[in-house]
C-alpha cells in the first residue's frame, strides 16, 4: 500500500460514521465590518500603506508618466524595469522617446535565465501594473503574467506599481467574488502591502528585508 | 558553510527550564517580546464582538475541513496535478526527506534555500540535506540567525526572540568576519547582501504552506520579508512541505483564517506579502519554478486525528498567539521544551509527533491559566487538551486501543493503588466516618517529607477534630 493509501486510510478509519460538518461561513463577518464609502475607500487604502512606509502620489492617466519621471530623478533612479507588452509600459515608453532627460528604460523582455545576473546586480527599479487594490488591509493585488514577470514586483529595491483608483475594492472577500478567482487562480496571484519588512531582531522594524526597500504606488484617479 | 554541529535535545525538561529562569538576559529578551506581541494583538482586535465571532468562523471553518479530511485532500491532490504541481505523500519524515532527496538527485541540485517553514524542521531538512552534501540555507531572517549559530527556533513566527542586537551582532562578526554594528537596520542589510546571492544561486527553493485550497489548488504563503517569495520564484524547483491538516475546502474561507493569522500574531491587519501559488512556470512565462513540488506529511497527525477530542489540535493556523501569552513560555523561553514546536501549542501537538513518552512533561509545563485557549483564534481548547494528556501520560494503555503512542509513561503503581484508595473511602460513607476519626485522632503520625510537594511547602496535616465533628459539639453546647 502506498502512503498515500496508508494516510487516507487512517483519516477514514477515524471518520467512520461520523457527517461532514455543515458550510455555516457567514460572509457578513469578513464583509460588513470592512466596507468604506466610495469617498473613504482611497483615504482607508493610504493612511494603511503609509503607515508601513509606502510612498503614495494621486495622479491621472495621462500625467503619471511626467510624474514618474520626476519620481526617479528626485530618486536618483537612473535604470527602470517595465513590461513593454502591457499598456502601461507602451505609454511609458511613447512618453519618454520625447524626453532626453528621462531615465534608460530596460525592458524585461526575455526568460530570466537569460538575465539573471543583470536583473539582480544593475536593476535598481520597476514599474509594475496591478490588478486592484484592497482598502481593508491596505493592499495590492498583482496577477504576473507572461508580459509582466513575477520577479519585477521583488527583486528591483524600489517598485513603483500603478493603481486605478476605481478597481480599489472594500475586503478581500470582494476582491476574490469580482476577479472570479473561484473560476481559476492565475498562476501566481499576489497582495502586497507595503516595502518588504522584517521585525526578527528585538523586535525592531527593519525595512528592506529581502525585496523591495521601497514601495511607490501611484494611483491614477479614475472613478 | 561547515558541517553544523547537533544539538541534543531530548534532554530533561526540567533541568532546561531552571537554567532559562537564572538567565536574566534570555528573561528580558523574552518578557520584552512578548508583552509587545500581546499589546499589539489586542490592538488589531479593538472590537471584542468582532473578534469573538471571527474566531468562532476560524473554528467552524477548520473543524468543518477536518470533518471531509480525506476528501479534501484528494481533492486538493487533483487539483493541484490538474494545475501542474507534483504531489507527494510521507507518513514520516523519513520519507519526506526521502521525496525532498530524490528531487534534489535528479536535478543535481547542490543548493537549497529555504524559506520559513516549520514543517521542515520537524523533518530536520538542513541535516540530512547536509549529510547528502547539499546545502540547505535559512532565508527568514531570523532562521538564518538561529541556523548560523547552531540553535534551533525558539518561537514558530519568531525564530531568534531568545537574542538581543548585541547578541546578532557578536554572531555576525564571528561567523561572517562583519564588523559589529548593533544596529538593526545593519544588521539586516547585511542578512539580505548574503542571502539575495543564495536566492541567486540555489538549485531548489524550499518553503512551508499557510493554507492550501483545496477547491482551487492553491498554496497560500503568508510572510512579510519577501524570502518566501524568491524561495518559491527564484529557483528552478519550488518544493512546498506542509502537514496533511492545513488544507481548508474554500478559497473564501482563507479570508477570515487570514485576518486571524496576522492580527493574532504580529497584531498586522495583514502581512507585506500573500502569495498564492496554483501553478508552475507556464509556456511564455519569463519567470517561476519550472517545477512546483508538495509534500504532504503525516508525522502523527493522523493520531490525534483519530481521536475527536484531540483532533481539535489539528485546527491550529501557527499563529503563536499561544506562546505570547503563556506565563511558562515567557518565563522559561522556547529552547527549554526541546523540541521544534514550544509553547503550549507545542505541549499538546508535539507527543502525536514524537510520542507522549519522549516529552511527558510538555502537558504539564502549564499552569492551566486558560490563556492560550482564551486568546486562540481558532479556539483549540488547549487547557483541556493538556489536562488529557496529562491523564494520557498514567493512563496505561488497552491492550490493542492505545490512544497514542508512548502512553502511561508517568504511571505508577503506588500513586494508582492511593487514589483508588481515596476513590473507596469517599465513596463509603463508614469507610469514611473511620478514616476520619482516625486521620484526625493519629494526625502525630502523617509524613512530613512528600517529596518534591514539601521542597518548598509545608506537609499537609489532618485537623485535630473534623468539621463534622467540631459543628456536632458546637450545636451540642448552643443548646
Amino acid at each position: 500500500m502506498s502512503a498515500k493509501a496508508r494516510i487516507l486510510d487512517k483519516l477514514r478509519h477515524s471518520l467512520a460514521g461520523t457527517e461532514a460538518l455543515p458550510d455555516d461561513f457567514d460572509e457578513t463577518l469578513v464583509t460588513e465590518p470592512w466596507r468604506y464609502p466610495p469617498e473613504q475607500r482611497m483615504a482607508r487604502l493610504r493612511e494603511l500603506m503609509e503607515a508601513v512606509r509606502t510612498e503614495i502620489h494621486l495622479t491621472d492617466q495621462t500625467r503619471w508618466p511626467a510624474l514618474l519621471a520626476d519620481l526617479l530623478a528626485k530618486k536618483q533612479l537612473t535604470r527602470l524595469l517595465i513590461a513593454p507588452r502591457t499598456d502601461h509600459g507602451r505609454q511609458l515608453s511613447e512618453h519618454w522617446q520625447h524626453r532626453s532627460d528621462a531615465p534608460a528604460l530596460h525592458a524585461y523582455d526575455r526568460p530570466v535565465e537569460e538575465w539573471k545576473h543583470e536583473l539582480f546586480h544593475d536593476t535598481p527599479a520597476s514599474l509594475t501594473g496591478t490588478v486592484g487594490a484592497i482598502a481593508a488591509t491596505g493592499s495590492l493585488i498583482l496577477c504576473p503574467d507572461r508580459h509582466e514577470p513575477r520577479l519585477m514586483s521583488l527583486v528591483p529595491p524600489v517598485h513603483f506599481a500603478l493603481l486605478r483608483a476605481s478597481t480599489i475594492h472594500d475586503n478581500l472577500y470582494e476582491a476574490q467574488r469580482a476577479l472570479n478567482w473561484r473560476a481559476g487562480m492565475p498562476t501566481n496571484a499576489l497582495l502586497i502591502s507595503g516595502p518588504s519588512k522584517t521585525a526578527d531582531i528585538e523586535q525592531v522594524l527593519a525595512y528592506g528585508a529581502h525585496g523591495p526597500k521601497d514601495l511607490v504606488v501611484l494611483i491614477l484617479e479614475d472613478a | 558553510m561547515s558541517q553544523p554541529a547537533r544539538i541534543p535535545l531530548r534532554d530533561e525538561f526540567n533541568s532546561r527550564a531552571r537554567d532559562a529562569l537564572g538567565d536574566a538576559q534570555l528573561r528580558r529578551n523574552f518578557r520584552g517580546a512578548m508583552d509587545s506581541l500581546m499589546e499589539k494583538r489586542a490592538a488589531a482586535f479593538s472590537d471584542a464582538d468582532e473578534r469573538e465571532r471571527l474566531r468562532t468562523l476560524g473554528n467552524h471553518i477548520r473543524a468543518r475541513a477536518l470533518s471531509r479530511l480525506p476528501d479534501l485532500l484528494e481533492q486538493l491532490e487533483s487539483n493541484l496535478t490538474a494545475n501542474g504541481i507534483q504531489v507527494h505523500w510521507a507518513e514520516t519524515t523519513e520519507q519526506a526527506n526521502r521525496i525532498v532527496l530524490d528531487i534534489a538527485e535528479r536535478r543535481q541540485a547542490r543548493q537549497v534555500i529555504k524559506g520559513k517553514s516549520m514543517v521542515s524542521e520537524e523533518m530536520d531538512m538542513n541535516h540530512v540535506l547536509a549529510d547528502h552534501g547539499i546545502e540547505c540555507l535559512e532565508s527568514d531572517m531570523g532562521e538564518y540567525i538561529i541556523q548560523l549559530d547552531h540553535e534551533k527556533p525558539s518561537h514558530i513566527i519568531m525564530p531568534a526572540i531568545h537574542k538581543n542586537a548585541d547578541q546578532v551582532a557578536r554572531l555576525f562578526e564571528r561567523e561572517l568576519g562583519e564588523p559589529y554594528t548593533r544596529d538593526v537596520n545593519e544588521l539586516i542589510q547585511t542578512g539580505r547582501r548574503i542571502l539575495r546571492q543564495k536566492f541567486f544561486d540555489a538549485d531548489i527553493g524550499v518553503s512551508g504552506v499557510n493554507f492550501a485550497v483545496a477547491e482551487t489548488g492553491t498554496l497560500v504563503l503568508v510572510e512579510n520579508e519577501g524570502n518566501g517569495r524568491m524561495s518559491t520564484t527564484v529557483p528552478k524547483v519550488h518544493i512546498a512541505v506542509t502537514g496533511i491538516e492545513k488544507v481548508v475546502a474554500h478559497l473564501r474561507d482563507v479570508v477570515p483564517l487570514l485576518s486571524l493569522l496576522t492580527r493574532s500574531a504580529l497584531g498586522q491587519p495583514i502581512t507585506t506579502y500573500i502569495n498564492m501559488i496554483s501553478r508552475p512556470r507556464q509556456a511564455g512565462e519569463r519567470d517561476g519554478p519550472e517545477e512546483v513540488h508538495l509534500v504532504l506529511l503525516d508525522n502523527g497527525r493522523s493520531q490525534a486525528f483519530a481521536d475527536g477530542e484531540l483532533r481539535q489540535t489539528l485546527n491550529c493556523i501557527r499563529c503563536g498567539a499561544c506562546m505570547n501569552h503563556c506565563p511558562v513560555y515567557t518565563r522559561v523561553g522556547g529552547h527549554t521544551y526541546g523540541e521544534v514546536y514550544p509553547g503550549p501549542i507545542g505541549a499538546i501537538i508535539t507527543p502525536h509527533l514524537v510520542g507522549l513518552d519522549k516529552v511527558p512533561d510538555h502537558p504539564s509545563a502549564s499552569s492551566l491559566c486558560g490563556a492560550c485557549g482564551e486568546v486562540c483564534p481558532v479556539r483549540i481548547p488547549i487547557p483541556s487538551l493538556l489536562r488529557r494528556l496529562r491523564e494520557e501520560n498514567v493512563s496505561r494503555p488497552d491492550p490493542g486501543h492505545a490512544v497514542m503512542r508512548g502512553q502511561g509513561s508517568k504511571y505508577s503503581a503506588l500513586e494508582s493503588t492511593v487514589w483508588k484508595l481515596w476513590r473507596t473511602l469517599y465513596t463509603r460513607p463508614l469507610l469514611y466516618r473511620l478514616f476520619r476519626f482516625f486521620a484526625t485522632r493519629l494526625r502525630a503520625l502523617t509524613p512530613s517529607r512528600l517529596g518534591p510537594w514539601t521542597e518548598h511547602r509545608g506537609a499537609p496535616k489532618p485537623a485535630a477534630r473534623s468539621l463534622h465533628e467540631l459543628a456536632r459539639k458546637h450545636l451540642e453546647q448552643s443548646r
